[in-house]
This record gives structure tokens, sequence and C-alpha cells, in this order.
């Protein structure tokens, strides 16, 4: 038996998580809501986060819009990711929840506005 | 002059939810008053998830938090003033401003609610020895450059200090491509959250050296250097220890000061401890119809207790203003002890407190399987164990008003940590 | 490779070249300075004590003595003059034991020889009575009303503009390599320039030695005397009134203890010889003797309050005293060298001193249109609310205030870009109208003062630099 022990990123409290891995069989201690048990399972068999950056933006009020992958995504892809993000610029005006890339990087997952920008 | 009933100085996470809250209880005649060009403060640039769990339920970024509260404003039609900078107010709730359109101006309010944030604090607040060349910049000065501008501060990056501004700016230039050669904390413990530990450090292999500082900043233009080295218990370097790591940016996430500067002109008394004023359970501070919320009162870690402080500040502005006069009861002070720092509120009014009241506060250092215990006048009243507690992260007890029923003679509230 | 002719090289920018160039412009010269970093004000006159000194300290017949004496009687008429902040504050210097009174005596002597204003010895009680925070172990005390504060940046920076508007040619980012003595007058020699002079002034600060032994054979040797200084917060800044020295004594040199004429307290300096010119780098040991000396003086100095430190490099000749004048073996060569304490409260002095030398040699005329006024920065914080109302309705960028700590408005810190010898870098407007010299240490003002002088000088954010080509602020775009 495995156990790892984690600190949940769930939400800013940051419990201390201990997971005791059997095979298929997977236990979770020390978090205190659902959050802490779904990150615990997800975080020892694909790790995911979500990713947030910034996109310029052409012909609007300000210059950068910032941005967000929509759900998370595998870790491993955070580089790919951000590749296509710096490689993306977006014409004003943006909505918060504008879809700024599809699938990106693959993933299958859209990065989004998470940012209002006036067209000037 | 003109007049208004609640002035807000801050248009950021405080002000926003505590003018919404005075709306809601009833106040036509608001004003916010904003130095920067748009409602939002500094959450505008705090473009990483992990907001709003509190508040909404669900996980935002900054800008989407600060949208949500400023779509709020909108829908409530509460004016503002942007690029507008509150220059003095006096004791009589005189507020002067200056910006370019109304040129200088003077308001009258009823009650005022001071929501001014807080500031970084600087290098040469520390004193650290060495060269002053470009590329010294503090976290929250450079994710603005990054975040708000679009530039990049530095290729090759060392960071002192592990607080939050400074753990997320180490993921933020990782991701743009810059290489985060070490944070150093000056504490045998982080001064952030341990999530972003997790997520801005351990994620992207960025080591975080406990009891380290710089001790020197070389280069004559631009960062070309610094060198580490480990402190001991009494903070100050150990010879022999010193490392040097060639880079051409050093990021500062030292601490934040709340900006109270506008607080001490009214003369109002301030906590040596949070360098913020001091309250009652109003939140009003010492100077009659004055309120304070958010990081100018303390500093905090999540914005969800801004604004939650907030509200609550804008509530009993609201109150104070419809009642014309402030009311006064049975007034107990909160005591700080035995690894509790400070207590925000410092004082409670028994008689005209809500049903309850949150007290916050911080822990001296890191302590493990401790008690937070409440005592009445010396009767414990309440105990509750936490696994660890430590500064970085910011407690609370809640207070009820039923449960003073059995002290009418209430003197004192002593809140402090207990070991088994 | 750019070639230029004048009548008069001053080399170096600081308060004594711009002083000798300022009282240069009054004649029918041709003159330039040439400095090598992009800014007036950018050596030893940037990081001083800036102090106006009575002139009790110099050796009675020195150059240091006369030139003190005489600049510090200018420096009133100068301020009005050029618009600078200048207050007579008064000095102290005080004596810790019985046994150094003597001492304090002497130096009342030396001043009453240098020809001091007013000077008297007073009692401890006395000393306490005037500032209360003074330390309970002084026994008397020299008192110098005549002692004053000043801002080193207002004051050489005035200096500058006014010899510009009167037409003295500024040259930055240029550093003399090679002097040669020419059929008549000097070649002075640049990476990409040469500049032919009948005349040279050597106002180099700590480099005055290499470029006068280029042409004289009579050398000179300058030690950089490194000190290190604590800036406070002005919430410190009433905690003395008066410049407060320490008697030289069993202590050591001492450190002075003083208000800033923009209401911060000022400690230090420390003094350590060095060797390299460039080394202004502070020391944690140099730091901590600020405190430790500072607090002999004055009790509980809020050190919690540092809002900066900083560290400048004095020009200290190794015949302690100023060398100022035509060099002997070398005609048409002066020398402004060794300008060390009290340097800065010598320059007026020097400047009409070693203009006038030129001027008789050269046999210039007075200009007939020169202009001595200059007028300073518009400073709405000094103003009548009714006056800076009227002002921002005029000038509505004076209404957007860019650095909250210090107040300073939009409208200053394009007046710091746009005016003669305007700033070209972020230091550059730091010292002109105090954008970021506050508690925050630009924290907050550093990206909104960028895109102001981006915008007014049409130049790229990449490109801006904190001061001297080189130290850029941003590494390039996202």
């Amino acid at each position: 038996m495995e156990v790892r022990e984690l600190i949940c990123i769930g939400c800013p409290l940051g419990c201390p998580l201990t997971v005791k891995m059997d095979g298929e069989n997977i236990e979770v201690s020390g978090n205190t809501c659902k959050r802490g048990d779904d990150y615990a399972r997800k975080e020892v068999l694909s790790p995911t986060r979500i990713v947030t950056s910034t996109v310029h933006v052409t012909g609007g009020a300000i210059e950068m819009v910032s941005v967000k992958t929509k759900t998370d995504i595998p870790k491993d892809k955070i580089f790919a990711i951000m590749d296509e993000i710096r490689r993306t610029t977006v014409n004003a005006p943006v909505s918060i929840g504008d879809v700024i890339i599809e699938n990106c990087a693959g993933t299958g997952v859209p990065v989004i506005a998470t940012k209002d920008v006036a067209k000037v | 002059m003109r007049n208004h009933d609640i002035v807000i100085i801050g248009g950021g996470p405080a002000g926003l939810a505590a003018a919404v809250a005075a709306r809601k209880a009833g106040i036509q005649d608001i004003l916010i008053l904003e130095r920067d060009g748009c409602l939002g403060g500094i959450l505008n640039q705090c473009i990483h998830n992990g907001f709003g769990l509190h508040t909404f339920k669900e996980e935002l970024t900054g800008p989407e938090y600060a949208a949500r509260y400023i779509q709020l404003v909108e829908e409530e039609k509460i004016p503002y003033k942007l690029n507008t900078m509150v220059i003095d107010i006096n004791q009589e709730k005189e507020i002067t401003a200056i910006n370019r359109e109304d040129g200088l101006t003077v308001i009258k309010a009823k009650a005022i609610i001071l929501a001014m944030g807080c500031r970084e604090r600087p290098r040469g607040a520390l004193n650290i020895p060495g060269y002053r060349p470009a590329g010294i910049y503090s976290a929250g000065t450079a994710q603005r450059l990054m975040n708000i501008e679009g530039y990049s501060v530095g290729k090759e990056v060392v960071i002192l200090g592990s607080g939050d501004i400074g753990l997320i700016m180490a993921r933020r230039m990782t991701l743009e491509g810059a290489k985060v050669k070490v944070v150093a904390e000056l504490m045998p413990y982080s001064g952030g959250l341990k999530r972003n530990i997790v997520q801005c450090l351990d994620d992207y292999g960025i080591p975080l050296k406990l009891s380290h500082t710089v001790v020197n900043i070389e280069g004559k233009e631009r960062v070309t250097g610094i060198t580490l080295a480990e402190v001991g218990p009494d903070r100050k370097p150990i010879p022999g220890t010193e490392e040097h790591y060639s880079c051409d940016t050093l990021l500062l996430s030292v601490g934040l000061i709340p900006e109270n500067e506008l607080t001490k002109s009214i003369g109002i008394s301030m906590s040596r401890v949070t360098s913020g004023p001091e309250v009652n359970d109003q939140l009003e501070t010492s100077a009659e119809g004055v309120f304070a919320c958010g990081n100018v009162l303390h500093v905090h870690d999540l914005v969800d207790y801004v604004s939650e402080e907030a509200s609550l500040a804008g509530t009993n502005a609201a109150a104070y203003v419809k009642a014309g006069e402030k009311r006064e009861g049975h007034v107990v002070t909160l005591k700080a002890e035995n690894g509790v720092r400070y207590t925000v509120p410092q004082t409670l009014d028994v008689n005209n407190m809500q049903d309850k009241v949150t007290v916050r506060f911080r822990v001296a250092d890191v302590y493990k399987d401790r008690y937070i215990t409440v005592y009445y006048d010396g009767v414990q009243v309440s105990k509750r164990k936490k696994k660890v507690l430590a500064p970085g992260e910011m407690e609370q007890v809640v207070l009820k008003k039923d449960s003073f029923d059995g002290y009418p003679e209430l003197k004192n509230i002593v809140i402090c940590t207990e070991v088994e | 490779m750019k070639e230029k002719n004048f009548d008069v090289v001053v080399i170096g920018g600081g308060v004594t070249g711009c002083a000798i160039a300022r009282e240069l412009s009054r004649y029918n010269l041709n003159t330039c300075v040439v400095e090598r970093e992009e800014d007036v004000c950018s050596g030893t006159s940037k990081a001083n004590s800036a102090i106006v000194h009575a002139g009790h300290d110099a050796v009675p017949g020195s150059l240091k003595a006369k030139f003190n004496v005489e600049g510090n009687r200018m420096m009133e008429d100068l301020a009005e003059e050029l618009d600078f902040e200048f207050k007579r504050n008064g000095s102290l210097v005080l004596c810790f034991a019985e046994e150094d009174r003597p001492a304090l005596e002497e130096l009342y002597q030396k001043g009453i020889k240098n020809g001091v204003p007013d000077l008297k010895i007073i009692t401890g009680d006395e000393v306490r009575a005037m500032e209360p925070n003074v330390s309970e172990q002084v026994v008397a005390a020299l008192y110098a009303p005549t002692g004053g504060i000043v801002c080193p940046f207002g004051l050489t920076i005035a200096l500058a503009e006014n010899a510009c508007d009167n037409g003295v040619e500024f040259i930055f980012n240029t550093e003399i390599k090679e002097i040669r003595k020419a059929e008549s007058g000097y070649e002075l020699e640049a990476d990409e320039m040469l500049l032919k002079a009948s005349y040279v002034v050597n106002a180099a600060g700590v480099y005055a030695d290499v470029l006068h032994n280029m042409v004289s054979e009579k050398k000179l040797h300058i030690t950089p005397r490194k000190g290190d200084y604590c800036l406070l917060d002005k919430e410190a800044g009433n905690h003395v009134s008066h410049t407060i020295f320490q008697l030289p004594g069993k202590l050591g040199k001492g450190i002075l203890v003083t208000p800033t004429i923009h209401g911060n307290l000022l400690t230090g300096p420390t003094a350590k010889d060095i060797e390299d010119k460039e080394a202004t780098a502070t020391t944690a040991q140099e730091l901590a003797e600020i405190t430790q000396k500072a607090s002999v003086s004055v009790n509980n100095i809020p050190f919690r309050l540092v809002i900066t430190s900083f560290c400048g490099l004095r020009a200290h000749e190794d015949g302690d005293d100023f060398v100022i004048g035509e060099a002997d073996d070398a005609p048409g060569f002066f020398d402004a060298a060794g300008i060390e304490s009290p340097g800065l409260t010598s320059a007026p002095a020097i400047g009409a001193y070693v203009a006038n030398l030129i001027a008789e040699k050269a046999g210039a005329e007075k200009k007939e249109n020169w202009n001595g006024k200059r007028k300073g920065f518009i400073r709405p914080e000094k103003m009548t609310r009714e006056e800076r109302a009227a002002l921002i309705k005029e000038r509505p960028e004076y209404g957007t205030i860019i650095c909250r700590c210090e107040g300073v408005s939009e409208g200053e810190i394009m007046d710091a870009i746009n005016r003669t010898l305007g700033a070209v870098s972020l230091d550059g407007i730091k010292r002109r109208v105090r954008q970021g010299m506050g508690r925050c240490q630009a924290g907050f003002c550093t990206p909104r003062t960028m895109e102001i002088l981006a915008r007014e000088r049409n130049m790229k954010m990449e490109d801006i630099c904190k001061n001297a080509p080189g130290s850029n602020m941003l590494t390039g775009q996202k």
C-alpha cells in the first residue's frame, strides 16, 4: 500500500490530506469537504490544474485581457497551453466568458476571457 | 462643498462590497472615490484563480470576482469617481479630493468608509545592502507590468519573501518563460498560503529556502546577481552560508502595509500590530461615523473575507447614518494573548452587537495541535482544536450575542492559543 | 567620429560642474558640459548629506574654509533666483564629554577664524530645550544658526537648467576617455565624439584625478570615501529640527541626524576609504554602524521607518583640500577637484571663482541678455486650495495624482520631462519632482510614470531606463 501526503489546493484553506492507495482502492483523509476528496483522487491518478494568463487585445480600451482554461487541464499540458496562449491576440470587444481559443493544445478545453474589454 | 450620506474611499473589493451593502441597507446617497482608472483595485491584476469559493460558491479569477461586484454597483447605480485622489480628511468628515474633471473638491459626509487597501513593503524598508540597479521590483508592481501592461520584467529571477503575491508571481513568470531560481524566506515558515506553495512552487520545481535572506545586490545598471545567506534564530545572516545567484531581477514579496496616512491625519487611534485603525464590532474607528474594512484595517489572505467584512462596514455605516448618532452600550475589550497577535475588532458592544460577530486574528508563529480558546473574564467559554496554525493564514472565532447573557459585568474577552 | 568645438568644456554635470557652467553662461563663451551619465546630478551630487554647512569644520586658510563660508552666504539669494528649496534650520555639533570641551572650543575658534557668523557654544540643557530628542549625555554644543539644508537635486538641476537657458550645451552619456594638449587648447576624446576646447574645466568628481593626470605632471590622487545613509519616512521628519553633528572625538568621525528639506529624516554617512570609483553599494556593516552611532546623538530614532538606504562617494584628495584653479603645467586646464564635503555648500562660490578665472584669461565679455532667473516646478502641494483648484481647471494634468506617497501629479511629471534639460529616465523624474521618493518607493507609480515618460518622449516602454543606458526596467513585451 502506498501513502501520499498532499496539501489540498481546492480552496485557500489548504487542508493537509493523506491518500492511501491499495491498487484500485483509494482512501482520502484529512479533507474538510468533498473538494478535498476529489482533489486527492485526481492528484494521485492524473493531476490537473487551471491555467490563467493574459492575451494581447487589438483595438481595446486596455492592452491585455486576462484568460483561463474553462476547466482544469492535465498538468503536463500546462506549457503547451501557454505556448498557444502566447501566440494568440484578440480583437475588442471581449466579454467575460468569450472563447478565446477553442480546444486549447488538444485538451478539448477552451481558453476563455475573464475580463470585459470595451472597443475603442 | 458637496454633501453625501456615505463616502467610500477606495473602489477595490472592500469599497465595492461596502457600497453594495450600504445601498441594500437603504442609503441612496453614496459616493465611491477611486484613485485608479477603474474599479476593482488589486483584483484586476490578480488574474489567477482561487477567488470566490466562499462568497459565490465557485472558483473565480481576480478580474471575474471584481466584475461580479462592479456589476452589482452598476445595477444599484451607485455613483463613483475614478482617477480621484483623496488628499485630506478632517474631523468634520470633510473630504478633500482632486481629479482632472472636478479639480479640487470638498465633500462633507455623514459617514465615511475607509477602504484604501494596502501597499507593499519596499526594499528600502528591509535595508538590504548592495547596489540600487533596475530590476528590483515589489511583486505587485511586477504583476501589474506583466498582467495589465503586458510586458516582461525579467528573465532570471530570485524572489525574496514567500508572501502570496511572490508565490503567484513565481508561477506566473515561469509560465511566461522566465527562470525563477529560488524563493527565499527570512522566517522559518512561509508567509503565503500552503496551497500556493504546492501549485506555484512545487508544481514547477522552484526551491523555497526558509530562514534565508538576501544579503547583497549586485549590478550597476540592471541587477546582475544577488547573494543569499541563511539566517539564525535571531534572523541575522550566518557568516559562511552565503550563496551567489546570478539573475536580472529581484522580486520582493516581504509584507503588506495598510495605507493609513489619511486615517492617521484625522487622529484615529491605530493598532501597532495591524498598522490599521482600532475598531469596534461595528468596524467603526475611534472617530465617530468613520468605518474601516479590508486591507486598510488589517491585511487579509482571502478577498472573500474582505467582502464579508466590508459588507458589515457598509451595513453599519448605513445604520449610523439612519440613526444620526452613535449608540453606545456595554463595551468590552478583546485581548489577544499567548500566540494570538491581534484581534479585529478590538472592542465589542454587547448591547448593540449583531447576533454574532466574527473576530479575525493571526497567530505569532507556526503551531501544531493547539487549541484556540476564548475566555470571558477568565472563564473558558470555547475551545477549538487546530492541527496547524500559521501566521500566514488568518483565523477567526465567532462570538454569539446570547453567549454574553450570563456575563452582565463582563470586561474582557481573551482569545488565545493553548497547548493540551 | 563627431567633432565639436567649444571655448570651454566642463567635464562633469555634478553640482560643481553645473555651478561653473552657470557662471560661465554669463560670458560670451561657447560652453558645454559633458557628462558620463544620462542626466546631471548623477554622481556624488545625488548621494550626500544635503547640508549647507556653516563653515566651522575646515582648516582656517584652506580653500574649503573660504568657499564654504562664501557658498553658504550666497545660498539664500541663489535659492531665490533659481527657485530651489533651501532652509537655514541651524546646526548643532554635540559634545558628549567634559574632556571634549577643548575640542569644541577649538571648533568654535576655527569657525570664528573662517568668518562663520553668529556661532555660539550652548549648554546641554539649552541643546535639549531646542531639540528634546537629543541625548542626555550631551554636555554642550556648538550652535551655528547659518547651517542649512537644501535639495541637492534641486540645486544642481536649477543651476544646469539656468546654464542651458543661457546657452550652455549639455552632452550626456559621454565619458571623456582621453585628453590631449593641442596647438591651442585641448582635444577631449570620448567613444564617438571629439571635443575641442580652448579651456577645460575638470569637475569630474571621483575621476578628477584621472583627468587631471592626463595633462599634468603634478599628479593628483583621489580616494573615493564611501558613505552610507539611511533615509526615514516623513513620519519621522520632526524627530529633530536642526542638523545634528557629533564632535569628532573618541567615537571617531561622527554620524549626522538631520531633517531634509522635504521633511524626511536623514542619518549618515559612514566613512570608508576604498579604491573602486564605482563602488556605490551599501554594506550591512555600515548600515548597522549608522543605527548605532546616530543613536548616540539622538534618542529613539524610529529606524523601523527607514524607507531607503543609499551610498555616495566623496572625492577625497590626498592634500585634504579642494584643488581649484588652473593647473601649473597645463595652461587653460582648470581643476575643480577633490570636491568632498563641504562641496555642495561651496559649489556656488567655486562656480563664480572658476568662471571668473576663465573669463579673465579668455578676455570674455559679459552677455547683455543673460538671465539669471529660473522658474522652478509648479508645486501644487505648496499652494492654497483655491490656487490648486484654479491650476487644475487650467491644466487638468495637475489633477491626476500619480505618486500617492509624495502627492505628485501627472502635470509635475510632464513638466519634469518637457522642460529645459528634461528628465529622460525614471531617476531623472524622481530627482526633479520626487515621484517615487516616498514611503512605497515607487511601488505604485512606476508603471504609470513609465507610461507618461514613454508618451511624452515618444519612446518604447522597453527602452525606458531607471537611469543610465542599460538600466532598462523591462526585458521585453510579454
